[in-house]
């Protein structure tokens, strides 16, 4: 085990570096960010200095040196444009982002689980039926025009809540907050719904498919024999052995909400780190993408090292199935 | 051709005929076939069915700016769907743009899948160190969300109709070629290839005439589902600003132009182009459900 987890981390540590180069020299491919940080009418003198301020009169080999050099110390540059440290400027976003995601996560289970519950135990219904449907269209939506569509319905049609639209409303948000003030939880539930979407399918076929696997199980029949309310079979033990793969698999999705969160939060204009990466993204501010990729493959990587470790501990029949599908 | 089954003798012919007919089972799948081969007719067609070129800016007249469906343009046709912030008539932007994303998508998961099965076929026959790096590079990829690599491979290619195929084909030849890489590996086992191989045929030949056909069933379920997804990824790198340009403005540009409008209540700039999205993935999405369930020989009865 020591050495498959030390052997996933060399791995890792080579799909880091190799993502660093690829961005790294990449985004210095598509324009030297210099001429997009200074205004035309500066004089040459000007610009060289301003260069020079930055490092970017040097090679793109002696920057990456530098750029290498200070990221072991834990400096991964400062931001052309704001001109302050890439990564604070991340991490200072990241709250809004995991908020977001976190918010997200909950809604998939509240809405998914009970939906998928029923879809499991009443599978010939017409409204079980209508449910998989959905789901099938939760995958298909693409995710930025459902988040269109609930700000035309219930921002600019209802009027019941903010759609966080852009420009001064944004400063009212309490990001730190947000969760625990009504008017913050408000802000938060269009783009959390719009997050949630395509985890509220995931779970509704998880837990459908969860519930017929463990329905015609023994201790199901044994606790029906025992006389127990149905009511008691499904919310103790039928839950309780459904609800583990069913966590885990949505905690491991974890990953891909932070990821997803780049349309969402620009749609709402949530001031997380997925909109930095855009804005960073079209103004080539090479520190900022450098640093948030950075941390989402070690993100990934610690996500996707949980999952084989999890893959291990739990019986194999997860692995095969998941091939299988 | 279906009319009497049990006196058709067994030909090659009759495998595509009950593939026909097991497709034809399903009223859904042959509803989304209609509604996706209807919209590419009139994708291809949109210069004949359109009242004006929205792209020609001697056509356009910017006093139509913003006008809701059903008045009347200054040109005397009847702006259906509306028009958008430019003056251009809706409808024909949207079917100027269902062209572009359709080719968009289209072409990308057609040079991914020739790129990634080839590079699959590859893998599965030569196996060693070169199969092992190429599933690494296939693993790592698919661990990682599509629209994160595909807004980072923007970041590094820049802008462009190339540039986005390009990013495209980088995100989806992974799946195709963990796809055909697994139907290969069960396939070169079978006699049929030692067969080949007693011939002495050669290794491209063997690969590609003889193993390739085999996978196709998985390849092409892959293939339509994968396309679907080009079609929305564009669409959302458009939508957000790194993906075409203005100049070619696909669903999704169309989609982010009206976003600035909605908030003002002039909702049919960005719904309307978007139902045409929604109508193009949900249908090739559900024919390939239909194919999966059709071409998968584990469900038959």
């Amino acid at each position: 085990m020591t050495a498959f987890i030390l052997r996933r981390l060399l791995q890792s540590l080579i799909v880091l570096l190799a993502m660093i180069v690829i961005v790294f020299f990449g985004v210095h491919v598509v324009g030297d960010p210099i001429w997009l940080l200074v205004s035309p009418d500066l004089t040459q003198d000007q610009i060289a200095e301003v260069a020079r301020q930055l490092g970017l009169d040097r090679p793109i080999w002696e920057q990456f040196a530098v750029f290498l050099g200070n990221a072991l110390h834990g400096d991964l540059g400062i931001s052309f444009v704001h001109g302050q440290p890439a990564m604070k400027l991340i991490l200072e976003r990241m709250p809004a982002t995991m908020e977001l995601a976190l918010f997200a996560l909950v809604l998939a289970l509240v809405i998914g689980l009970p939906l998928g519950l029923y879809a499991g135990l009443r599978p010939e219904r017409a409204s079980s039926r209508a449910i998989m449907a959905a789901s099938i269209l939760g995958f298909s939506l693409p995710t930025f025009w459902v988040g269109l569509m609930l700000i035309m319905v219930f921002a600019v049609i209802l009027g019941w809540l903010p759609s966080t639209g852009r420009g001064p409303t944004i400063a009212v948000l309490g990001i730190e907050t947000s969760l625990l003030s009504l008017k913050g939880l408000s802000h938060a539930l269009l783009p959390a719904i719009n997050l949630a979407l395509l985890k509220v399918s995931l779970v509704i076929r998880l837990t459908r498919a969860g519930v017929r696997e463990v329905l015609p199980l023994d201790f199901i029949k044994f606790a029906r024999a025992k006389g127990l309310s149905e009511t008691r079979i499904v919310l103790v033990h039928l839950l309780r052995n459904i609800l583990i793969p069913v966590v885990t698999v949505i905690g491991l999705e974890f990953g891909s909400l932070v990821a997803f969160s780049v349309v969402t939060e620009s749609i709402f204009a949530w001031p997380g780190m997925g909109k930095l990466l855009l804005d960073s993204i079209q103004r080539v501010d090479r520190p900022v993408i450098v640093a948030y990729v950075m941390l989402i493959v070690v993100l990934f990587v610690v996500i996707n090292l949980i999952v084989d470790l999890l893959y291990c501990l739990l019986d194999p029949r997860v692995r095969l199935q998941d091939q299988a599908s | 051709m279906s009319g009497n089954p049990a006196m058709s003798a067994p030909v090659i012919e009759t495998l595509f005929q009950r593939f026909l007919a097991e497709m034809l089972e399903d009223r859904i799948a042959v509803g989304a076939l209609l509604v996706f081969a209807a919209l590419v007719a009139v994708a291809v067609m949109a210069p004949f069915i359109t009242p004006q070129n929205p792209y020609d800016l001697a056509q356009v007249d910017i006093l139509d700016a913003r006008l809701p469906p059903g008045t009347k343009a200054s040109e005397g046709f009847t702006l259906v769907l509306g028009s958008d912030g430019t003056g251009r008539d809706l409808y024909s932007a949207i079917l100027y743009g269902l062209r572009i994303s359709l080719s968009v998508g289209a072409l990308s998961g057609v040079i991914a899948m020739v790129v990634g099965a080839s590079i699959g076929l590859v893998a599965a026959y030569v196996g060693g160190w070169v199969e092992a790096t190429i599933m690494r590079i296939v693993d790592l990829q698919l661990s990682l969300p599509a629209v994160l690599v595909a807004l980072i491979l923007v970041a590094v290619l820049g802008k462009g109709v190339d540039k986005i195929i390009l990013a495209l084909v980088i995100v989806q030849w992974a799946y195709y070629a963990r796809t055909v890489r697994a139907s290969a590996l069960v396939e070169r086992r079978k006699e049929y290839v030692d067969a080949a191989v007693c011939l002495d045929l050669s290794q491209s030949r063997i690969l590609f005439r003889h193993i390739l056909p085999n996978c196709l069933a998985p390849l092409i379920v892959v293939g339509t589902v994968q396309t679907a997804h080009a079609i929305a990824l564009e669409a959302t790198l458009s939508f957000l600003g790194v993906g075409l340009p203005q100049t070619e403005p696909s669903l999704g540009v169309l989609i982010a132009n009206g976003f600035q409008y909605m908030l003002s209540g002039r909702y049919w700039i960005s719904f309307f182009p978007g139902i045409a999205l929604l109508l193009t993935i949900v249908s090739i999405n559900l024919v390939g459900d239909r194919l999966r369930d059709v071409l998968n020989p584990r469900l038959k009865r």
